[in-house]
């Protein structure tokens, strides 16, 4: 057992930091949830993609460095400790992109990655319906069979990222005589200003518009545009919510840096004599620590040709909980600014405050975690 | 980087699971309670026969050499377990000797212990006052704040605590004074240090099975005409328990890794908080017949709190997790 990078990963944490800290704008950009934000958000996906940067894990021929999930961890430490922008275009590496290195043709993968990598399409999540969120197999909108493709109708919500993203992407009901409600469901990728889509970005607590409704009334999508077999869209599905409370949406990184800030705001504004306060900011440093190598240890069963399932569903719990804490202790040693809206730590509190509900419910994850790794009964949810 | 126990040091956890598991441990964990220790001895023969204590003396003196991952993983087995006994203590007393390097010392002392046939208690700077199980050890070894490494004349009564197999007792001051110094400090910082990964190893061990009693009970207890088990409030519960206990799991390795006093430190507060937490799941999900000292189930529970506490607080842990950071 050992937590030694090799000279080769190493050698790659040093190029990557020494590129960021060329790069990395000298003063934050707008709130990617602004529309100036999501442009200025958009060129540093351009920036980042042009050194080769964007999605280091993907294959070269898709713009990336085709390096294994150890140097893309080292590459998150070292993102997020340069203190660089949040990725406008996370929705697609993230959750589209497993999802089409998976299940899709090669003309899918050629046509559509490119153009993720460099920013020039941003992509939307457009999973849930009003009456369908962590039930999501009930949801209701339907592709329905046309000439050379699909119609849409129905309305999705929640759609994070859509108030001024490109494309979306999600799972339509094709078969509705199917008999279980996980049956019949096709995935598949749409734009959002083609006719028939209407956009209503919906402010989330802060205001900012971080998601949409999308009405949708027969908007055309090409059978080319369909990802796998139509009816196995469930499936598909689940393998990229795996990966969206897996390791990929929040890396290690992000915490360690988290909490390297903490600290440093602990060290300029901490009471000394506030031990309650104190403990909290060790327990920020400790769970970063936890969460870094939780990961590797998983990191490690990858390597070694494991994969793994509902143990996603324990990453989800952890890091969602985690977040707030730290951020809630940030925002106690703030005192009196800490209800500044424009304050650095007021949008991370914000947005920390959704991770127990998306990428499907804390309570939801917990009861997979009783169900399949603890092997409780199935109950009524 | 592979950040996964080796298959030889997942062997040896194995083996002593199952030696562990083949022993009847309640037994003699209720014997060493009533101040009996003859089948808690007989139960340390039979484990420190797999060389457990071998892993925290040097080579020249019947030992392994220094092997905290190997250590620590056989710890998390004698958690799991239950096992009575000062085998934290033990293996502290062994690590202080092979790092003080006092040869005469490590010749009288080294063998018995690594052998596990003379098992040590001792109290050392920054722990607490009481030696534990000075009644059932061959040795109590006492480091002054000073530097002064003594082996005690004795000790006063054993005093019961909240786990009846754990006994405490203040050592009498005095004694033969064994050596003095910096060195003698040194090595009793390292010492504590691994008394502290080894409480942790320990800690995880009672969670674990803590949880999985309390999982077996929910799947077979009913009420209202079906398993508890299947009740959300009860499986969220049952959930939570295990992120504390997994999430504690790499914080142990880091440590048993780089023995930084830092990461020692958020090792044992993250795993002694998560077996209370279990601790006090079980209690709650077993109800009322969990709150009797009849049941098993007590042995383990009645041992979560004083575990999280020994060799550092979670409030100590705390403190020293961010005086690391902050060096």
């Amino acid at each position: 057992m050992d937590l030694n990078h090799s000279a080769d990963v190493e050698a790659f944490r040093a190029e990557a930091r020494d590129w960021l800290a060329a790069h990395v704008p000298a003063t934050p950009l707008p709130s990617l949830e602004t529309r100036e934000g999501f442009a200025a958000h958009r060129e540093w996906e351009a920036l980042l993609h042009s050194a080769r940067w964007a999605v280091v894990s993907w294959p070269e021929e898709y713009g990336g460095r085709g390096v294994d999930i150890e140097h893309w961890l080292v590459f998150e430490e070292e993102y997020w400790a340069a203190g660089a922008p949040g990725r406008v275009s996370q929705n697609g590496i993230n959750l589209l992109a497993p999802t089409l290195f998976d299940h899709a043709t090669g003309e899918q993968r050629a046509r559509v990655l490119p153009s993720m990598a460099s920013g020039r399409t941003i992509w939307a999540q457009a999973w849930s319906e009003p009456e369908s969120g962590s039930d999501l197999a009930s949801l209701t909108s339907r592709a329905v069979r046309t000439e050379g493709g699909w119609l849409l109708s129905g309305q999705k919500t929640w759609s994070s990222r859509a108030a001024f993203a490109d494309r979306a992407f999600g799972i339509f009901r094709t078969d509705p005589d199917a008999p279980k409600p996980h049956q019949g469901l096709t995935y598949l990728m749409f734009d959002l200003r083609a006719p028939g889509v209407t956009v209503r970005p919906i402010g989330r607590l802060d205001g900012k518009p971080a998601f949409a409704e999308l009405f949708l009334d027969e908007v055309f999508v090409p059978d080319a545009d369909v990802i796998g077999e139509p009816g196995q869209g469930w499936r598909i599905a689940m393998s990229t919510t795996g990966n969206e409370r897996g390791l990929t949406l929040r890396a290690p990184g992000r915490f360690l840096a988290a909490a390297d800030r903490l600290v440093d705001l602990w060290h300029n504004l901490g009471n000394p004599a506030d031990t309650a306060l104190r403990d909290r900011v060790a327990d920020a440093v400790v769970g970063a620590r936890a969460y870094q190598l939780f990961t590797w240890a998983n990191a490690s069963r990858f390597a070694a040709g494991e994969t793994i399932g509902a143990e996603s569903s324990l990453n989800k719990v952890f890091w969602s909980r985690y977040d707030i804490a730290l951020h809630e202790s940030a925002l106690d040693l703030l005192g009196p600014d800490a209800e500044l809206a424009d304050g650095e730590w007021a949008e991370p509190w914000i947005f920390s405050l959704a991770g127990p509900i998306y990428a499907g419910t804390n309570e939801i994850q917990r009861d997979i975690i009783a169900e399949r790794l603890l092997g409780l009964p199935k109950g009524r949810r | 980087m592979r950040f996964l126990p080796s298959e030889e040091q997942s062997d040896f956890a194995r083996t002593l699971r199952g030696l562990l598991a083949a022993s009847d441990v309640p037994a003699a964990v209720r014997a060493w309670g009533a101040g009996d220790h003859a089948p808690g001895k007989e139960l340390w023969a039979r484990f420190a026969a797999t060389g457990l204590f071998a892993l925290a003396a040097d080579e020249a003196h019947e030992g392994m050499g220094l092997m905290p991952l190997e250590l620590a993983g056989g710890f998390v087995e004698l958690g799991r377990a239950g096992v009575p006994g000062p085998v934290v203590e033990t293996a502290a007393a062994a690590v202080l000797l092979t790092r003080l390097g006092d040869e005469a010392l490590a010749k009288r002392f080294l063998p018995g212990l690594a052998a596990g046939e003379t098992p040590a208690t001792l109290t050392l700077p920054g722990g607490g006052p009481y030696a534990l199980d000075a009644d059932a050890a061959t040795h109590l070894f006492t480091v002054s704040p000073a530097g002064e490494l003594r082996l005690a004349p004795g000790a006063g009564p054993p005093r019961t605590s909240i786990d009846p197999a754990r006994r405490l007792a203040l050592p009498d001051g005095g004694g033969e004074l064994l050596a003095a110094g910096p060195a003698v400090t040194a090595a009793a910082r390292d010492a504590a240090d691994w008394a502290r990964l080894l409480t942790a190893a320990q800690c995880l061990g009672t969670g674990e099975a803590l949880l999985a009693r309390t999982v077996e009970y929910a799947k077979q207890r009913t009420q209202f005409g079906t398993a508890i088990g299947a009740f959300q409030a009860v499986k969220h519960r049952l959930a939570d328990t295990l992120i504390g206990l997994e999430f504690a799991r790499p914080l142990l390795w880091a440590a048993a890794l780089s023995l930084d006093p830092g990461e020692v430190a958020a090792a044992k507060l993250t795993a002694g908080e998560a077996a209370y937490a279990a601790a006090m799941t079980a209690l709650q999900l077993h109800g009322a017949v969990g709150y009797t000292e009849e049941l098993d189930l007590s042995l383990w529970l009645r041992k979560a709190r004083p575990l999280r506490d020994a060799w550092g607080s979670p409030s100590q842990c705390r403190a020293a997790v961010l005086q690391e950071r902050l060096r």
